[in-house]
């Protein structure tokens, strides 16, 4: 039994690595995780990945913000101060749309980005999980757990059937710790 | 997928031959993991003395207040919120390009989003100092903010548009950020994996731990999709809000309905007009040619002729609208731009803005790069003394003739005008030296569909209407970057 924990194929055309999926998929043989450096569409249809739930996370901090700031203008300039400009009504809602409306902007775009960098593990400091330094540069790497997926010469063969230009065994899951 | 075969009528986005994701990589990069040229070094010292006499002005301000300024009892708004306004406006075409272009599925606009973004965050920087700078005494800024207070608490107003403007402006800025710092992520984590030592740890924190994988590109698509959405209400919300702190007043030559739309294509008629400045040297000197492409340059000419000319029909609606309304101080007021005291700014507004970019009419001068830089210079100036129009030649004539006055800039107005350029410029040089300057992930997804080489090789492949290929062909003529004879013969 070798040391190999993960199997990766690189490939150096986009078209290439899909038909790599297809073939390892058509082997049973489960991807890990496939990276890229430009978004592919399609491979979250391949793996099996549900379409994001974002736009509901979005659209419900823009209703929070508009919220809150209507609610905000409304204690202001209604309950806690009314002021009479010309007799003219404390509730002027036209003129309260602009700041409603620029807070509904603004917490989408807060709330919908805070909850992708939670979703996704995004944060500043956030150790780097690489599997090959290519992936973020012009190589598309597929990501084979090793463990269970027996024989791995099996699976190096079906890389290379694939078109993969390079087919790496390595011993540790990630090469970017130090 | 990731690739198909684009028409050939449409003309290359990436040029050149030899072009491979690395090549795309390498070149974006090459001015980040390598000593800055002697070119920079040069611009860098020029901005960066801009920007140090902008603190010694803006200090001055601080120190001697805004009677430091030209301004009088008559003329009480003139170069800060000509600049602010200006500022913002040219702001624009960064959101334009990076999410009302995104929506049209534009893909010329992959190459210069990435600078245009940049460039939008660091105008609305300036703009913002400008609305610092104008109240003379810097903290008085937090009561435009509703906070609790021992006046009762007296809250702010918010009928008032100033106090929209505080809104769109800090939202405008704070959601160009995390629009801007979201899509440059994938790009950082390319420079972090490439890099050893220091610098591989300062791109691991920038980078956030970015890898790649299919979940994190799927969600980033969603997040840039949607940010693009509610960033194109906003860069409209922006300018009119900025339009209503005059049209909301009762100043003649400020109270027309017509301000919101017009100022909007005005903003972002002079926001393309800054990134053609821009990038036509950006290009040259970083060697970017086969990313930025005369495609490129054409289009947004044609952008800039087509707000130049949404700006010109809405100068002579304001003509038309104060001769038929009948009003005598509206009639004056425009009378006034061509006849007063200031009838040179008014020249140079109208001159600059409708006359000269009627030139781009013709292909001729869409194509030439020189003759665009200079007509983008002059688009500037003129979008500079359209708001110096507006706000000093509509203020300078009161409804007293009594009191009627002059503005005349003193040193300080005019060292915070030329420094505040000094501290874009000095952004704007840092940001390419440290940041890639071309969104390289949205590039390379150009490279297999739209590249000259792909669109080559369908030529060579034949099967294609020989009428289409000739088009094409022809097509290709305008570029600086393409090889010409290689086509004679295929």
């Amino acid at each position: 039994m070798s040391n190999t924990k993960f199997i990766l194929g690189l490939f150096d055309d986009p078209d290439l690595m899909m038909h790599g999926i297809d073939k390892l998929q058509k082997n049973s043989i489960p991807i890990y995780d496939v990276y890229t450096p430009m978004p592919i569409h399609g491979i979250d249809d391949k793996l099996g990945i549900k379409p994001s739930r974002l736009g509901y996370a979005a659209f419900m901090f823009g209703c929070l913000g508009g919220t809150t700031i209507f609610s905000l203008v409304y204690y202001f300039l209604v309950h806690d101060w009314p002021i009479d400009i010309g007799g003219k009504p404390a509730f002027a809602a036209p003129s309260f749309i602009p700041a409603t409306f620029e807070w509904t902007v603004l917490f989408t775009a807060f709330g919908m980005t805070a909850t992708f960098f939670f979703a996704t593990h995004l944060f500043p400091g956030r150790a780097p999980r690489v599997m090959d330094f290519r992936a973020t540069d012009d190589r598309f790497v597929i990501a084979i757990d090793a463990k269970g997926n027996v024989p791995h010469e099996d699976i190096t063969n079906l890389l290379k059937e694939a078109g993969a230009v390079e087919i790496k065994h390595n011993d540790r899951k990630y090469v970017s710790y130090e | 997928m990731a690739s198909h075969n684009e028409s050939i009528l449409r003309e290359p986005l990436i040029t050149g031959n030899d072009i491979t994701y690395a090549k795309i990589t390498n070149d974006v990069l090459h001015p980040v993991e390598n000593m800055p040229t002697k070119a920079w070094w040069i611009g860098f010292t020029i901005a960066s003395l801009g920007a140090c006499l902008w603190v010694f002005a803006v200090s001055w301000t601080f120190w001697y207040g805004i009677g430091s300024w030209g301004l009088n009892k008559t003329v009480g708004w003139a170069w800060d919120i000509t600049g602010f306004v200006w500022w913002v406006g040219i702001g624009h075409a960064g959101t334009l390009i990076s999410a009302i272009l995104l929506l049209f599925r534009q893909n010329w606009r992959n190459s210069i989003n990435r600078s245009a973004e940049a460039m939008t965050i660091f105008a609305v920087i300036c703009a913002a100092t400008y609305i610092v700078a104008h109240m003379g005494r810097p903290w008085m800024a937090v009561y435009s903010l509703p906070f609790p207070n021992q006046y009762g608490s007296l809250w702010v107003n918010f009928n008032s548009p100033l106090i929209w403007d505080v809104f769109a402006i800090s939202t405008y800025f704070s959601v160009s950020l995390v629009f801007w710092y979201t899509g440059l992520l994938p790009d950082l984590a390319t420079i972090r994996d490439r890099a050893t030592g220091l610098r591989r740890r300062i791109y691991s924190v920038l980078s956030f731990g970015w890898t790649g994988s299919v979940k994190t590109w799927q969600r980033f698509e969603t997040v840039s999709l949607i940010l693009a959405g509610i960033s194109t209400p906003l860069v409209l919300s922006v300018h009119t809000i900025v339009s209503m702190d005059f049209a909301t007043s009762l100043e003649p030559g400020w109270h027309t309905t017509i301000f919101p739309p017009y100022f909007v294509a005005g903003a972002i008629f002079s926001g393309f007009a800054m990134v053609q400045t821009l990038l036509l040297i950006t290009r040259k000197v970083l060697g970017l040619e086969n990313y930025i492409t005369m495609f490129h340059i054409e289009s947004m000419n044609k952008i800039i002729l087509l707000t130049g000319s949404i700006v010109g029909v809405a100068y002579m609606t304001e003509f038309f609208i104060a001769y038929y309304s009948g009003g005598e101080y509206e009639q004056y007021t425009f009378l006034n731009r061509f006849i007063g005291p200031y009838w040179w700014a008014g020249c140079m507004m109208y001159g600059c803005n409708v006359l000269m970019t009627q030139l781009m009419w013709f292909k001729k001068v869409r194509t030439n790069i020189p003759i665009s830089w200079v007509l983008s210079i002059v688009v500037n100036i003129g979008m500079w003394f359209e708001r110096f129009v507006i706000i000093v030649t509509s203020l300078h004539r009161d409804f007293i003739p009594s009191s009627w006055a002059m503005f005349y800039p003193t040193w300080v107005d005019m060292s915070v005008f030329i420094g505040s350029i000094g501290v874009f410029f000095t952004l704007f040089l840092l940001f390419i030296r440290v940041f890639p300057s071309i969104a390289m992930a949205e590039v390379k997804l150009l490279l297999k569909s739209s590249s000259e080489q792909a669109k080559k090789k369908l030529l060579a492949d034949g099967h294609l209407d020989p009428s289409h290929a000739e088009f094409y062909k022809e097509s290709l003529t305008k570029f600086d970057s393409v090889e010409l004879s290689e086509y004679e013969k295929i």
